[in-house]
């Protein structure tokens, strides 16, 4: 698998590693974690959006049930965690939920097949899943900060949030610590939203390729290397879902702890 | 890590994405689903209705029977009481109309008897005076001795 061309270990793989991009320093963008995550998401919420559209009240059949079946189950944690009422939380876990969910599968397509595909359609570089992108972990998970922020004000308003801020949980007199306190708290929900993810990912796909590796040292490695990499994509089923779930789970508490009072 | 404007994309494509779900995907879906738990509900409402009413008819069937059970017995006893008493009253009829038959019979023979009775004392007496007549070998005024011959009559009788 990796012994084409004169590639050491080293160079395939941080050839894997390595996004496609285009620009320099800050401005510039990672065009497979763009594309791959964008076309993704268009299938699944276009698909749901078209299937949602003629939504039957009646017994429902393939896919339909599937849908339901993912949107229901988010619903119920939704409304186990987060009494308040909203329109948003439940649309908001449905999106992580699936979203996520159908990002990370794309660590089970085997990691040589897509970027050969691209390599022989001229792409050089492809980071195949998109969640191994921290850009896109903290993307979202920014996104979910400001959407809680949001939240803290349209439930508190400015005066409770600040009331909220400055005396919990050590009582008005201790306002700078408990204000540090609250910032600190805040700020580590994003960054561990999306290092929990990214690093999850990140560390299942170095799996893979480092399998994809020992397997092209030689031949006879093949058959354990397969056997170790069909085993792990096995197991990987489960991080998979499990790092959705508590991707959407966590954004659901935290919006809860937004809209009720400490 | 290597953070650039990538970041941004994605939390555009998010915002997209949870725009489209908020609009588009979750309300007619949630909606379906509360009619179709509605209708669950119904139904299965409508199927304790009818069998609480099939309970309730079976029960009615059971007393209804029941009713009619006990009146057609008590139709049965009624009659045969009714024909217990037709029986008896035909045969008091019976015995009164026999009695009746053996009394006119009775005095028709007390009737017939009288005649006959009549009829011999008047010949006993046209026998009497006959004889008497022969005996006497001389008329008798029936009239100068109508008196005496009543009274044998009266003796006969």
């Amino acid at each position: 698998m990796a012994t084409s061309g004169a590639q050491t270990s080293g160079e395939y793989i941080s050839h894997h590693l390595h996004n496609l991009h285009v620009g320099q320093g800050f401005w510039s963008l990672h065009l497979d974690t763009l594309i791959v995550s964008g076309l993704l998401g268009l299938l699944a919420f276009g698909g749901m959006m078209l299937l949602a559209r003629k939504a039957s009240s009646g017994i429902p059949t393939g896919a339909q049930n599937c849908v339901e079946m993912v949107v229901s189950l988010v619903n119920d944690q939704v409304k186990d965690t987060f009494h308040a009422k909203s329109d948003l939380v439940t649309p908001l876990a449905i999106t992580i939920f699936v979203w996520v969910f159908l990002m990370n599968a794309m660590d089970l397509i085997p990691v040589d097949f897509l970027p050969l595909v691209a390599s022989s359609a001229g792409v050089d570089y492809l980071k195949v899943v998109p969640t191994t992108d921290p850009n896109l972990t903290f993307g979202m998970s920014i996104a979910v900060f400001f959407i809680m922020i949001g939240m803290n004000l349209k439930f508190k308003g400015v005066r409770g949030l600040l009331k909220e801020a400055l005396t919990v949980p050590f009582g008005k007199y201790l306002f700078p610590v408990n204000l540090l306190f609250r910032i600190i708290e805040d700020l580590a929900k994003p960054i561990s939203l999306a290092l929990r993810l990214f690093g999850n990912m990140y560390a299942g796909e170095m799996v893979f390729i480092l399998l994809a590796v020992w397997m092209g040292a030689s031949y006879w490695w093949v058959p354990a290397g397969v056997l170790l990499s069909l085993a792990w994509a096995l197991f990987h089923i489960l991080i998979i879902t499990l790092q959705a779930f508590v991707f959407m789970m966590l954004t659901v508490v935290y919006m809860s702890m937004a809209a009720e009072s400490h | 890590m290597n953070i650039n404007a990538t970041l941004l994309g994605q939390a555009l494509w998010f915002a997209l994405f949870i725009w489209l779900t908020m609009k588009y995907v979750w309300p007619p879906l949630q909606k379906a689903m509360q009619d179709r738990q509605k209708q669950i509900a119904d139904g299965l409402a409508a199927g304790e209705k009818g069998r609480q009413e099939l309970a309730a008819a079976a029960e009615k069937v059971s007393q209804e029977l029941k009713k009619t059970k006990e009146q057609a017995m008590e139709i049965i006893s009624q009659a045969e009481k009714r024909s217990g008493e037709l029986v008896e009253e035909a045969k008091n009829q019976a015995k009164v109309e026999g009695e009746r038959i053996v009394r006119a019979a009775k005095s028709e023979i007390d009737q017939e008897v009288n005649r006959a009775k009549e009829q011999l004392r008047a010949q006993v007496a046209a026998l009497a005076l006959a004889g008497a007549e022969r005996i006497l070998q001389k008329e008798i005024n029936a009239t100068a001795h109508g008196d005496m011959l009543k009274r044998l009559e009266s003796e006969l009788g």
